[in-house]
Parts: C-alpha cells; sequence; structure tokens
C-alpha cells in the first residue's frame, strides 16, 4: 500500500517536471501549425510552413551552416581536447592546476564577455566569415571535452597499456587498442556535448561572424523583433523530432541487440 | 594519481591544446584586461574596474545573485525528489533521465524562451488554463518571478544530471542494509545517498550558478526591460552605448566575483561536469 | 548505450550534412560583392536575389537590431561594409564621423521616384542630400484596443495618468523613451537642456511601475494578444497589429511625435561604389520598392509606390500618414556629446530602478 502510493508520488512528480521541461517546446510545435504569420493569433490549422519551409533557401542556407558547423567544431575540438587531457593528465600538479584553470575560464566567463574578447582579437589577423565563427566555436567546446574526457582517463588502468607494451604492441597500437576503448564513453560523450553546445549557441556566434554568415540562432535573433517566421517553427519541430526518434531508437531498439551480442560473445 | 613512465612522456600530446588556450583564450583575455584597465582618457586606470560600486552596476549585480542563487536552490529542491523518484520507479538504468533532460536542448534556446513568454503572459496559456479552473489569474508576465522560472527551467538538467549519475553510483546493497538494520527512507537519504551524492551536487552548483549569474538573453525576453541582470548592463555597454572599456571592466569584476565564489564551493573540483551531463 | 545514440547520430548527421551540401552548393560571384548591412527584417530576400540574378554582383547580407548595435559592429571594423541602412540620427552620426561617401545623384536612374517632401525630411541630418537615400519612413504613436479605453486617445497624458497602469508598454530604445516624456512636456525631443531632461526622467522614473514592460517590435504583439491595453510603437508595427485584431487603432498624439525616417548610405570603405550605387537605384525602382513595401508595410517614400496602393491602403493613417499628420512632429537628430552622455546614464538608472 505504502509502496503503491509512493509509486503513484514518483510518477506524478515526474509527470510535473517532464510537463515544466515540454510545456515551451509544446507551445513551439503548435506555433508550426499555426495558420497566422502573428504567434498570439491562432489561426487555425495547416501544414503550409513545413512546405514553406523546404523552399526558403535562407533558413535551409543557415540550417546547413550550423549543422557544418556544430559538427567540424565538435569534431576538431574533440581531436584537440582529447589529445590535450591525455597531456595534462601526465603534467606536473602545478601545471596540471594551472592548465584545468584556464579550461576553465570559457565555462566560468560570460558568453558575452567570450564572444567580445575573440572578435577584438580575430580582427586582428582574420577576416570575420565562417572561418572565425569555426575557431570561435571549437575554444569554446575544447572544455566540455576535456573535462568529460578526464574522469576517464583518471579512471583509465595504465597498467594494460603498459601489459600492451610489454608483450610486444607498439605505442600507436597500443593507444588503438588499450587506451582509446576505456576512454571511448568520455570523448563520445564530450563530442555531443560539444555538437549540442554549438548548435545553441548563439552570443559568441552573433559576435565572431562575418557578414553573410547565419546560423539558425542567429538567424531567429534577427527576427525577435518583427516576429519569429513560422517556418522556424515547423524546422525546429523537424530537428526536434528528428533527435527525439533517435533517441528513442538509441535507447530501446537495439537494447534486444545488445543481448544478443553479449550471448554471441559468450558463444564465442 | 598514479604515474607510470610511460604516461609522462605522453605530455606532448597536448601541445596543441597548449597552443589554443594561449591563442583563444589567454590572449583575448589578455585584449579584456587592457579594454577594462584603459581609463577614460587612454592610459592606465582602475576607473572602469571600479566601476562595478556604482550604485546602479551595485544594483544589478545584487539582482543577479539574487536570481543565481535563488536559481541555485529552486535547482537543488527540484532535482533532488525527481533524482529520488527517477531511482525509486527504476527508470535511470535505460538512459531515461538523459533522454527527457537533454531533449529540450534541441529546440533552439531563444525559441523556447520565447515560448515561456506566450506561457506567462497577462492573457497568456498559463492564465487561460487558470481561468478555466475557475482561478484568479497571476501576473507573472515582466516579473523577477518569469525570470526565475526561465532561469530555473534553462538550468534545471544541469543540476539533475550530475546528482543522477551521483546517486545512481550508489551502491544499492548499502541502501538494503540500512534498511535492514532499521534504517527509514529519511534516514537513509540523510546518511547515505545526500552524502554520497555532494561531488555531484557541487558540480551541479557551478553549472547552475554561473551561467545564472551571467545570463542576459533570459532576462531581457522574461523581463520585459524592466529588470536589469548585470548581464543586460554588460551587454548594453558593448552593444549600445559602445563603451567597451566600461563593458570590459565590469566583465572583469563578474569574472573576478564568480571565480572567487566557485573557489568556495568547489576546491577546484569542478572536473567531470562535463560527464555528468552525458 | 551512449555508443549507440553516438553511432545512430553520427551517421545520421553526415548523411544530412551531405545532402544539404551537395543540394544547396556554392553561389559564384561574377561581378564582385557588396556588403549589405541592415535592420534585421527590413527587406525582402528575394530582392537580394533578384539584384545578384541582374547584375551579378553577389550580395552579402548582414543585419543588426538597434541603430546602436548596428554602430558599434561598424565601427569595430569587424567586417568591411559596403552599404548601410539606418536611422536619421544614426546615419548623422555617420556623416559627421566622415563615414559615409557623397552619392552620385546623377547616376541614379530612378532617384526622382522618392518624393520631395521626402528629400526635404532628410535635409535633417543630410542638409544636401548628399550621403543618403531615403528607404522608409513613420512616426512614433500609440497603438491601442479601442474596446478596452474609457474614450479615444489623443494625448501622451494616458501614458502617464495612471489610468492604465499595468496595462502600458513603452519603447525599449533610449531616444523614443525620452521623446514621449520630452513631448507631453511641451519640449523639443532634440533639447539641448539639461533641466528639460531631468524633468522628463521624473517623470519617466514615476511612469515605471505602471509600465509592463518596455519593448521594441515585440510591443505590437502584446496589444494584439491583449497582454497591453496600449503600446508606444512606430506606425508601420501599428499597421500590422490592426490587421491581426481589428480593434486597434493608432493615432499620433497631439502634442506631437517624432517623425523618424531609415536611410542608405555608402561607406567610406566601399571599394566599388558603382556597384553600390546601382544598389541604392535598385531599391528606389517601383516593382522593387513595391516588393519591400509588402514585405515590411512600413510607410514608403516611393511615390510610385504609393500610387499603385488601393484606396484602402491609401487611407490607412498606419500606413500613408496624411499630409497634415506629421505637422507637430520633429525628426530626431544626433544629440551634442554631454546630452547624449547624460541621456544615457539617464536612461541607465531609470531601466535599473
Amino acid at each position: 500500500m505504502v509502496e503503491r502510493l509512493k509509486n503513484l508520488c514518483s510518477r506524478c512528480y515526474i509527470g510535473l517536471i517532464i510537463l515544466f521541461l515540454y510545456a515551451p517546446i509544446l507551445v513551439l510545435v503548435m506555433l508550426s501549425f499555426n495558420n497566422s504569420r502573428s504567434r498570439v493569433t491562432w489561426g487555425g490549422f495547416t501544414f503550409d510552413w513545413y512546405q514553406k519551409l523546404f523552399s526558403n533557401g535562407q533558413i535551409m542556407e543557415a540550417l546547413v551552416t550550423t549543422l557544418t558547423l556544430a559538427f567540424t567544431s565538435a569534431l576538431l575540438a574533440t581531436l584537440i581536447g582529447v589529445l590535450g587531457a591525455l597531456g595534462i593528465h601526465a603534467m606536473r600538479q602545478k601545471n596540471y592546476q594551472i592548465v584545468m584553470i584556464f579550461t576553465n575560464i570559457p565555462l566560468l566567463n560570460a558568453d558575452i564577455v567570450t564572444g567580445i574578447a575573440l572578435m577584438l582579437w580575430f580582427v586582428h589577423f582574420i577576416p570575420l566569415g565562417f572561418g572565425s565563427v569555426l575557431l570561435a566555436h571549437i575554444t569554446f567546446n575544447i572544455p566540455y571535452v576535456i573535462l568529460s574526457v578526464m574522469p576517464k582517463i583518471r579512471q583509465m588502468n595504465v597498467s594494460l597499456y603498459e601489459a600492451a607494451r610489454d608483450l610486444g604492441a607498439n605505442a600507436l597500437y597500443a593507444f588503438f587498442r588499450v587506451i582509446l576503448p576505456q576512454l571511448a564513453s568520455g570523448i563520445l560523450a564530450g563530442f555531443f556535448m560539444a555538437f549540442t553546445m554549438s548548435m545553441d549557441d548563439f552570443v559568441i556566434t552573433y559576435f565572431t561572424k562575418g557578414a553573410g554568415v547565419n546560423t539558425l540562432s542567429t538567424m531567429i535573433y534577427g527576427e525577435i523583433r518583427k516576429g519569429i517566421k513560422p517556418e522556424m517553427y515547423a524546422l525546429s519541430t523537424i530537428i526536434f523530432v528528428f533527435v527525439f526518434l533517435i533517441l528513442l531508437a538509441a535507447n530501446y531498439w537495439p537494447q534486444k541487440r545488445k543481448s544478443d551480442g553479449a550471448h554471441v560473445v559468450e558463444n564465442l | 594519481m598514479k604515474k607510470g613512465s610511460a604516461v609522462k612522456s605522453r605530455v606532448w600530446l597536448s601541445s596543441p591544446y597548449i597552443v589554443w588556450i594561449i591563442g583563444f583564450t589567454v590572449i583575448p583575455l589578455g585584449v579584456i584586461f587592457k579594454y577594462a584597465l584603459t581609463g577614460r582618457e587612454g592610459g592606465f586606470s582602475l576607473e572602469y574596474i571600479s566601476a562595478i560600486f556604482d550604485p546602479i552596476h551595485l544594483k544589478a549585480m545584487v539582482f543577479s545573485l539574487e536570481i543565481a542563487l535563488g536559481c541555485t536552490l529552486f535547482c537543488i529542491l527540484l532535482s533532488y525528489p525527481l533524482v529520488l523518484a527517477l531511482k525509486h520507479l527504476n527508470l535511470g538504468k535505460q538512459g531515461f533521465t538523459m533522454f527527457i533532460l537533454i531533449l529540450p536542448m534541441w529546440m533552439n534556446f531563444i525559441l523556447r524562451i520565447l515560448a515561456w513568454q506566450m506561457i506567462l503572459s497577462n492573457n497568456g496559456i498559463l492564465n487561460l488554463l487558470l481561468a478555466k479552473l475557475g482561478m484568479e489569474p497571476l501576473q507573472l508576465a515582466n516579473t523577477g518571478a518569469a525570470i526565475m522560472i526561465g532561469v530555473v527551467y534553462d538550468y534545471l538538467p544541469y543540476m539533475v544530471l550530475p546528482i543522477f549519475n551521483a546517486v545512481a553510483e550508489i551502491d544499492e546493497d548499502i541502501i538494503e542494509a540500512a534498511k535492514d538494520l532499521g534504517a527509514n527512507g529519511f534516514t537513509v537519504f540523510r546518511k547515505i545517498i545526500f552524502p554520497l551524492s555532494v561531488p555531484g551536487l557541487l558540480s551541479g552548483i557551478v553549472m547552475v550558478f554561473v551561467p545564472s549569474m551571467t545570463s542576459f538573453v533570459i532576462s531581457d525576453i522574461l523581463g520585459g526591460g524592466k529588470l536589469q541582470l548585470i548581464g543586460n548592463i554588460i551587454e548594453q555597454e558593448f552593444t549600445k552605448s559602445a563603451n567597451w572599456n566600461l563593458g570590459s571592466g565590469l566583465s572583469v569584476s563578474l569574472m573576478i566575483f564568480v571565480l572567487i565564489s566557485m573557489a568556495f564551493t568547489t576546491k577546484n573540483e569542478v572536473e567531470g561536469k562535463g560527464s555528468a551531463i552525458w | 548505450m551512449k555508443k549507440r545514440i553516438a553511432g545512430v547520430l553520427l551517421a545520421g548527421m553526415l548523411t544530412g550534412i551531405m545532402i544539404c551540401t551537395v543540394g544547396c552548393g556554392e553561389k559564384k560571384a561574377e561581378n564582385g560583392s557588396l556588403t549589405v548591412f541592415n535592420y534585421g527584417e527590413y527587406m525582402d530576400p528575394d530582392v537580394l536575389d533578384q539584384f545578384t540574378e541582374e547584375t551579378g554582383i553577389e550580395i552579402k547580407y548582414e543585419e543588426a537590431l538597434t541603430p546602436e548595435e548596428m554602430y558599434t559592429k561598424y565601427k569595430s571594423g569587424a567586417i568591411e561594409y559596403d552599404l548601410l541602412c539606418s536611422s536619421d540620427y544614426m546615419m548623422q552620426k555617420l556623416i559627421e564621423e566622415g563615414e559615409l561617401q557623397e552619392i552620385d545623384a546623377a547616376s541614379m536612374e530612378y532617384r526622382e521616384n522618392i518624393g520631395d517632401k521626402y528629400w526635404e525630411l532628410a535635409t535633417a541630418f543630410d542638409p544636401e542630400n548628399r550621403y543618403t537615400v531615403p528607404y522608409f519612413w513613420g512616426t512614433l504613436g500609440i497603438l491601442y484596443d479601442t474596446t478596452k479605453v474609457s474614450k479615444p486617445v489623443d494625448s501622451w497624458e494616458v501614458l502617464f495618468s495612471g489610468e492604465y497602469a499595468g496595462d502600458i508598454i513603452m519603447q525599449n530604445s533610449m531616444r523614443d523613451t525620452y521623446m514621449v516624456a520630452l513631448k507631453y512636456l511641451g519640449y523639443s525631443l532634440n533639447t539641448g537642456e539639461e533641466k528639460e531632461l531631468r524633468e522628463a526622467q521624473e517623470l519617466l522614473l514615476k511612469q515605471k511601475p505602471d509600465v509592463q514592460a518596455y519593448l521594441v517590435d515585440e510591443a505590437r504583439d502584446e496589444v494584439v494578444a491583449g497582454n497591453a491595453v496600449m503600446a508606444v510603437v512606430y506606425s508601420g508595427e501599428a499597421y500590422l497589429g490592426n490587421q491581426y485584431n481589428e480593434d486597434l487603432t493608432y493615432v499620433i498624439p497631439k502634442e506631437g511625435s517624432n517623425v523618424w525616417l531609415d536611410a542608405w548610405g555608402i561607406s567610406k570603405n566601399c571599394k566599388d561604389p558603382d556597384a553600390a550605387q546601382q544598389f541604392l537605384d535598385f531599391l528606389c525602382r517601383e516593382d522593387i520598392a513595391a516588393k519591400n513595401f509588402e514585405y515590411i508595410y512600413y510607410s514608403t517614400p516611393n511615390e510610385a509606390v504609393i500610387e499603385s496602393l488601393s484606396e484602402e491602403e491609401k487611407s490607412n493613417e498606419a500606413l500613408v500618414p496624411a499630409e497634415d499628420a506629421t505637422e507637430n512632429c520633429e525628426v530626431c537628430v544626433q544629440a551634442e556629446p554631454e546630452i547624449h552622455d547624460l541621456m544615457n546614464e539617464l536612461w541607465k538608472k531609470l531601466k535599473a530602478d
């Protein structure tokens, strides 16, 4: 009885939190079907915006820029970050701490300060454009990678690597076969963290971008005053549903395969 | 830290990163300091660093602090029951927690905050629902409460995830043993779950407190331009008043404040917060 | 688990990016390019494409929200802008700082489309019409819901009387907010008197508790949705608001107001003034100006466009202000540095209070 009551309370509470987190998303999804250009009047149900979305060259271009930027910056940040973390971890205590303080600075700084600082610095040597935004995104993405990978490096079993070397594996081979698998979850976590942050960033992009470079965030910002274009809601809904399905698939569908896989391994 | 000799030699791997932080963190920070330490007439001056003590700025700073502390507190209060409920229902295992918390982040941040504005406004969705239920409408739009809802909404996942991860790692046997020895639910929480969740809680505090202290977009949209956080003032100095020196001065003060307050909470233990999220 | 998410996501994204990049391709510039700086949503995107199609000149387009933001970005030198569009007082500031180059009027075929009245208006900030070309114009007034007021509004007084406490939206822009208070007090909006400004400040501080929010163009939506009874808005926003809610009406208070004019100028850094002038001329062409008009719905200074409007549109005051409507209105000009600094300081105090 008490147990059932507890279950009910737990479910209710989780439900409330989910409502809190998803209420605005529900609103945005509704707006994507709203047959009115104004967000405050309901003009009936329509699929128009979804059709218009794909013929809107500007939005499509911004989408491509956003995805390219997020992917490239996350990838490069992961590369630099993982190597960096491996190296920093091996440093002497004092150097280690100094580097970690600087690693945390972009996280502890207001976005606007980071953005403006980078802009003021970039103008000295490169023209603002896609490249400058990319550099900026890599800069604020690296800390996320390092902070995700570092705990895994700490837990890493170094003797395995040494054992591999003792058994005759060369450094590179041992790295890929022994070190990397141990870090994989941290690396992936860092990569996706970086990807998500890059997708969602507005302030830093805004200050470091050049003319003609638009991401979805900067485009939405430009539309705030005159009213967000409904196509934007449609696009956001599509992205949301896309990610939702992927996460759903990754969470539930392969669950079975995993046990099958384990089975196969056991049989081997 | 255990370090074999084979490990020591890999310090060089960090060289690209070191070059990167010097080029894109240290030097830009230097540029900001240079602006912050330049006075009205040019030349060295502490004028803009000390500008934080101007009553207007101090007031915004205090308000930011209130919002940041309030936000952190609400996030903690909302997080623990959620974490316990998830643990109770055994929902954590399948990545459910991460799933529900990360997914909203894939809708653009500005759009989500604009949606909150529509929910909270005088004739908004919330008041519409309240009216249907025969309740008095709430005057939330353009108040501190609206800003608070916005920041709690935006940063709640950053608090839940690290706490959840810390709690998920607690050995079920310990809790069972405590129960067998007669501890009730509250004692289990007080003596076992809470103490073991402290590392997660600390990284949660950092990840919530710092951005809510420095944010400006949320207060801009939900505060109706009537309420100013220090972030808003810094933003306006750069984009509206074109006073980069003052903007930089205030940024440096804010940064120092944040670093000092974080030093108290974390004692250099801010690591692992990234992984705590995923 | 994470690995699986990652694998699927990665594959999905890679294909997505590849499809998109292949699909969209790269635009090639044939006849050079122009970097254009404008307010957000202040031009029909098709116009830019059409210009590139007709002339082969590629356009790099950049947007800002406020004149001050634009000025900061321009002045930082981070991007070399060729053409920029901003408000009256900001254009004046740029002219005075020598940031704009002269426009060769003779080279512009469609310059005549802009009515004399508007060239005249522009002399307030560009005395000889040498540096700028008018783009859109309008007034600042009160947009209100006729069903929610006790009597028709005709004065700024309603904003200060306290009758509609909590239901008022003011402009979140320094010059516009002080304009309202100064005009209500019977002063010029370009006042150079510290005393008058301080008086306005007192009035605005007293008013602040009654103000629901300080917003920019979003103010229109709030009145449309009924979240507020009245808002200080630009005339163009009033027209749009009226499209969504027929109970709304727009009035220029009898004490007078601000008549604003947004104009284009060519930056001194522009390497290809001929192309830039071609672009400005293009904007004055009737079909293009009409396109922009239909996209933005602000009052256009392009008489060829005005003539082509329907009777209903012509009679809409928010769209085509009557001849005498702007009688008491003044153009906002760049303030003296001391006054500007004082206003900045007062505004900051007002907002922080």
